[in-house]
């Protein structure tokens, strides 16, 4: 199938109102996609037309809502290939869907068990884990990670133990957008009997996921990093690992009854959504995913990995500049990160923004890896598919200014 | 406001002079300051003679902001005592929100052009930031 970036931007209209008004090269993905039509119709069609609160009410408005939320979650279903809508918690975004596991599952764990995890992590998936290694005593095993920051799995059988309960990594790095190599992973895990976590937020901009295929227990990702709205993000668990796991936050709505002395909850995912759920938002997410699943993802993604390479060549001939991360493009999505000699992160980013370039700089919530790398941050470019050539040259002009500049 | 006005060679040329870069044998007071939105670290030394600066060192990992920052502090530091140096934070701190520098500090003027930009407001105030906690760390102990 045919793809045209000029024609997928038409479905973005913050990217249609620059284009006419003033030039926007956004290459900020990684941090947040722009919304598409598909989401912001279905939320305002939910606003204007079915807005009632969730799980509540008998009358015909709410149970319009109701159809409306739960429909949402057979589109994020579907997205995932998950076995049941049923495994789909609507959460605030990827970091709520790390903690609700790193509390519901973490607080099962005793002192001593083991969660293993990466430098690679973002922030929201490495604090959760500190904090409960403070809770329970858990310990924090890391896997080591190769010179390009790539994980480096040939010696699993060092960072497992049979006291490992949990693996919890990133699916793909916000940072140098290396790919996990999840089946080894996985099969490490299973050897222990521990269960695994992906953090999908920078994968699931990149195409439909297929947690079975994974062979994993929980994914969780951010609504408006797959186009969609912020405020909501998902965490999807296998039936039985979801089911196994006790409720994180009380209130409304994750309850069977309440008593005065003992309170049942009520069964995956309604336990795990106290309280009035981002319902607006996750029927935009829903709406956005149903739009993405039916998009040419092999001509999209072959799309970005040119702009990708087209932007690695670039800045490759550029003097002073080094790559946080891997230069090629095997098993990557395209996210660039990089510096210059002599010149802050931020610097950077501040002139390019006279060019019209919205690009990221700093530590991209990665510390550790940034210390890993000895850089105190990076400049990151992070691609989609409604980029196009234009972006790319328009960011390394800038960056030849930047140099003059700042050096 | 283009970045022409925000990295004026003034601006530059105060970063790349560093007055203060260093660090002093026997300080009496010290911070360690981080941000947490950029990563940026400060470090700040300070000498004290009769509750006043004698003497002001600084290690910066920071922008061209954060550093030209802490090298007005090393210019102009020296001899503020600790009331002064909190009343200059807020003086910054109001002069980044589209006030008039304080006197003696006309070097603060190379700083107008960030006022548009509240991210980099930090970026400048890291290092008065710190030096303020240098003078309590003083003071506490």
């Amino acid at each position: 199938m045919n793809f045209s970036p000029a024609d997928w931007r038409e479905h973005f209209p913050l990217l249609e109102k620059f284009r006419a008004e003033s030039p926007l090269h956004y290459l900020d993905n990684a941090a947040t996609g722009q919304c598409c039509y598909a989401a912001m119709n279905a939320a305002t069609a939910f606003e204007t037309q079915s807005r009632a609160n969730v799980l509540r009410g008998t009358y015909r408005l709410a149970e319009r809502a109701d159809a409306a939320y739960e429909h949402a979650r057979h589109q994020v279903a579907a997205y995932l290939n998950a076995a049941s809508a049923d495994e789909i918690v609507f959460t605030s975004g990827t970091t709520a869907s790390i903690n609700l596991v790193a509390h519901a599952f973490g607080d099962m764990l005793q002192p001593g068990d083991e969660v293993v995890l990466s430098l690679v992590e973002h922030h929201s998936n490495f604090v959760p884990w500190q904090l409960l290694r403070e809770r329970r005593g858990v310990i924090l095993r890391l896997l080591p990670l190769a010179a390009d920051g790539r994980l480096d799995l040939s010696r699993l059988d060092e960072t497992f133990t049979p006291r490992c309960r949990l693996v919890a990594v990133t699916h793909a790095s916000n940072v140098t957008g290396a790919v996990s190599d999840i089946a080894p992973l996985v099969e490490a895990a299973r050897a222990v009997g521990a269960r695994v976590l992906l953090d999908g937020a920078q994968a699931v901009q990149h195409g439909p996921v297929d947690v079975a295929a994974l062979g994993i227990d929980f994914y969780a990702f951010s609504g408006h990093k797959a186009f969609g709205p912020t405020g909501v993000g998902v965490l999807w668990g296998r039936g039985k690992a979801l089911a196994a796991l006790p409720p994180f936050l009380g209130g409304g709505g994750m309850i069977e009854h309440v008593g005065v002395e003992r309170t049942t909850y009520a069964s995956p995912p309604r336990r795990f959504e106290a309280g009035t759920p981002p319902i607006a938002q996750a029927i935009g997410l829903g709406a956005a995913l149903d739009w993405l699943r039916e998009q040419p993802w092999a001509a999209m993604n072959a799309h970005t990995a040119r702009l990708a390479q087209r932007l690695l060549d670039g800045l490759a001939v550029l003097p002073g500049l080094t790559f946080v991360g891997p230069h090629d493009l095997r098993e990557r999505l395209p996210i660039v990160s990089f510096n210059f000699e002599g010149i802050h992160p931020h610097d950077a980013c501040q002139v390019l923004d006279e060019f019209g370039v919205a690009v990221r700089g700093g530590h991209h919530c990665a510390q550790p890896l940034m210390d890993y790398f000895k850089v105190q941050g990076a400049v990151r470019a992070s691609i989609a598919p409604y980029n196009d050539e234009a972006d790319i040259d328009a960011l390394l002009a800038g960056l030849k200014d930047a140099v003059r500049k700042l050096k | 406001m283009n970045s022409s006005d925000l990295y004026q060679q003034g601006l530059l040329d105060l970063a790349k002079a560093a007055h203060g870069a260093g660090s002093l044998p026997t300080p009496h007071g010290e911070a360690l300051r981080d941000s947490p939105l950029c990563g940026d670290r400060v470090r700040m030394q300070v000498a004290l003679e009769a509750g006043r600066i004698k003497a002001i060192a600084h290690e910066v990992k920071g922008c061209l902001l954060c550093r030209a920052a802490a090298s007005l502090l090393g210019l102009h530091g020296p001899g503020l005592n600790a009331a002064e140096t909190d009343a200059l934070r807020e003086q910054v701190a109001a002069t980044l929100a589209g006030g008039e520098p304080p006197s003696g500090w006309p070097e603060l003027a190379l700083f107008a052009p960030v006022r548009p930009h509240r991210n980099r407001h930090g970026c400048v105030l890291l290092p008065f930031e710190t030096l303020c906690a240098a003078l309590d760390s003083q003071i506490r102990a």
